[in-house]
């Protein structure tokens, strides 16, 4: 009988684990499908294109030319002050956007009156397009009419013209505070709803045995969010390329692709210049530095974890 | 002064302290508000009379409040040159809410999957998954031009649509599994024992208890479709499928740009992502922290 019993269970438990991964295919499949259709099978195609010297203008003479795109590429100047543009801009925005992230929230978290309001209040820029906020920064940074110049007309009296998306490094600054201005509420949020959700203990404790101010946010506040820091910052590392919105509104990647980046070259290459061979070619560099960066990013994030802990 | 136990050394009264708290509190607001401030300046400009746009000195505070740049806009008076805002509009919306609700379906399918079922190769697929999440928009956008030249969908909607649905799809399943896998699978196993399926444990037990997340992931889907401009200034040519985003280039011209229509038009776009967020700013905090909340 209970023999009987347990052959039955286990035909049972093999059935349904059966079943299971039926299931658990019939439920993955669709997403996989979608993303391999629409994303995977035509950056493969986009390689394919890569290798050869197709032109938008004049599709019938595409022939097949190794790797002679990347190789131009990497010869070219442009393409090499993109590359360190992207670079040195990236590595500013992710980590200016961080520590101010985290202190601003340390601040709003100590705010005894109108929590509600300011949160609310700060997560503005949340709701613009980058689109948007690309198009509001380069008018409050012309030269004419901005609104930065005007200000500091009414503030010194003295009027100057300075022509801010015009010289470099002065427009790539314009830019980066474009997008630290877009990215650092979404920090915030996620850094003060981090906050709030910490214990009250340790911090009572630690106080009793007279740890200073910093000493209990280095010890106590940043190993408890750090769940919340890896939330905020696998959110932000998928999101690296939405600073192209601003960069192609702001500049358009000139004067003289003095402000270009591997993002708006790309999009010079193939749309512009009608070299979609090359355009392609760089649109594979340009994934190739997200992977980096991305893969950078989380290791940088462990480790940091670690040395928390 | 206080030491660290908060006893007071050198006696400091209660109001004085209260002072300083009130001070601090007005600096962070003062700091808040300078990521407001652009909110206001755009319903501003959008409002102000044109001749105070781009006025030198500076105007600040509009003289006067008028919505006719709005009503222009919404084509109170129609004129030869006249943004079609409707069409703009109707395929913002569109591609917005249907890639939406594509996404979510198969999202929040394939985030039960990865976070119950143990499989070969899960783990790979899933940080593939996230890999093709990191793409930038203008990557995607080149194949998908050629590819839907030939195949009929460029510069129509239901191009962008299974475009939008594809690039949300990987967030939305990582959201969905983070919220399946902190849902005790015993209620799910307790379900089964009385009787359901798996199937039926899902629809039955899981999914309403996964409530928060869909919300969470479905402002996000419809955001990131909603203001999407890379691939769309690519893909789409004419008010056919232009989307608000790129209809905005519309106020550009050569040398100049209508800052106050665009500006009009921007406070309308905004509308929909103030809805979401305000209206399920709770949940949306909470289903993007529902991990990390032990």
């Amino acid at each position: 009988m209970n023999q009987e019993m347990n052959l039955r269970l286990k035909k049972d438990l093999k059935k349904s684990s059966k079943n299971d991964r039926y299931l658990s295919w019939f439920m993955i499949i669709p997403a996989l499908a979608v993303v391999a259709v629409l994303i995977v099978v035509p950056m493969i195609y986009s390689f394919s294109l890569s290798l050869t010297n197709m032109n938008l203008l004049k599709p019938a003479s595409t022939q097949f030319i190794g790797f002679r795109n990347y190789i131009r590429l990497f010869q070219d100047e442009i393409f090499w002050r993109a590359f360190w543009n992207t670079i040195l801009f990236m590595t500013l925005a992710v980590n200016v956007e961080f520590i101010l992230g985290l202190f601003i929230a340390q601040l709003m978290f100590k705010v005894t009156r109108g929590q509600g309001v300011i949160r609310t209040a700060i997560m503005a820029p949340m709701m613009f397009a980058p689109v948007l906020v690309g198009f509001q920064f380069k008018w409050f940074f012309n030269d004419q009419v901005g609104l930065v110049n005007n200000l500091l007309y009414s503030l010194t009296g003295d009027y100057q013209i300075i022509p801010w998306l015009i010289h470099y490094p002065m427009n790539l600054l314009a830019i980066l505070i474009a997008e630290i201005w877009m990215s650092t509420p979404f920090m915030v949020i996620i850094f003060l709803a981090g906050l709030v959700s910490l214990p009250t203990e340790p911090f009572e404790a630690a106080s009793v045995d007279g740890a200073s101010g910093w000493q209990q946010f280095r010890y106590i506040t940043l190993p408890l969010i750090s769940p919340f820091i890896y939330i905020a910052m696998v959110i932000r590392s998928l999101d690296l390329g939405r600073a192209y919105d601003l960069v192609r509104i702001m500049t358009g990647g000139g004067p003289a692709n003095r402000s270009e980046m591997i993002w708006t070259y790309t999009h010079r290459l193939a749309i512009t210049n009608n070299r979609f061979g090359m355009g392609t070619a760089m649109s594979f560099i340009t994934v190739a530095v997200s992977f980096a960066f991305v893969i950078y990013l989380f290791r940088q994030l462990s480790k940091s974890l670690q040395e928390v802990y | 002064m206080l030491d660290r136990q908060g006893i007071n050394i050198r006696p400091v009264s209660k109001r004085q302290r209260k002072i300083k708290q009130e001070f601090y509190n007005l600096l962070v607001y003062f700091l808040v508000l300078i990521f407001f401030l652009p909110v206001l300046w755009i319903i501003m400009t959008a409002m102000r009379p044109e001749v105070e746009v781009n006025a030198r000195p500076p105007v600040y505070i509009p003289s006067r409040l008028s919505i006719e740049t709005f009503a222009q806009l919404l084509g109170a008076s129609h004129t030869e040159k006249s943004i079609p805002f409707y069409s703009y509009l109707k395929n913002s919306l569109l591609t917005s809410i249907f890639s939406t609700f594509l996404a979510l379906v198969t999202g929040t399918f394939a985030g039960y999957s990865f976070a119950r079922f143990r499989f070969k190769g899960g783990n790979q697929l899933f940080i593939g998954m996230m890999l093709v999440r990191s793409i930038p928009g203008i990557s995607v956008s080149l194949p998908l031009f050629v590819i839907f030249a030939r195949t009929g969908l460029l510069d129509r909607i239901s191009g962008l649509i299974l475009v939008y649905t594809a690039m949300t799809i990987p967030f939305t399943t990582w959201l969905m599994q983070g919220f399946f896998k902190d849902i005790p699978s015993t209620l799910d196993e307790a379900a089964q024992i009385d009787g359901c399926s798996r199937w039926q444990a899902f629809l039955r037990i899981d999914l309403p208890l996964a409530l928060p997340g869909l919300a969470a992931s479905g402002i996000f889907a419809f955001l990131t479709s909603w203001n999407e401009f890379q691939i769309a200034s690519v893909i789409t040519r004419t008010p056919l499928s232009k989307t608000f985003p790129v209809g905005l280039y519309d106020f550009t011209q050569e040398f100049t740009i209508d800052w106050r229509g665009m500006c009009a038009m921007s406070v309308i776009m905004l509308i929909p992502a103030i809805f979401f967020v305000l209206l399920t700013q709770k949940q949306l905090i909470k289903g993007l922290t529902f991990g990390a909340i032990k």
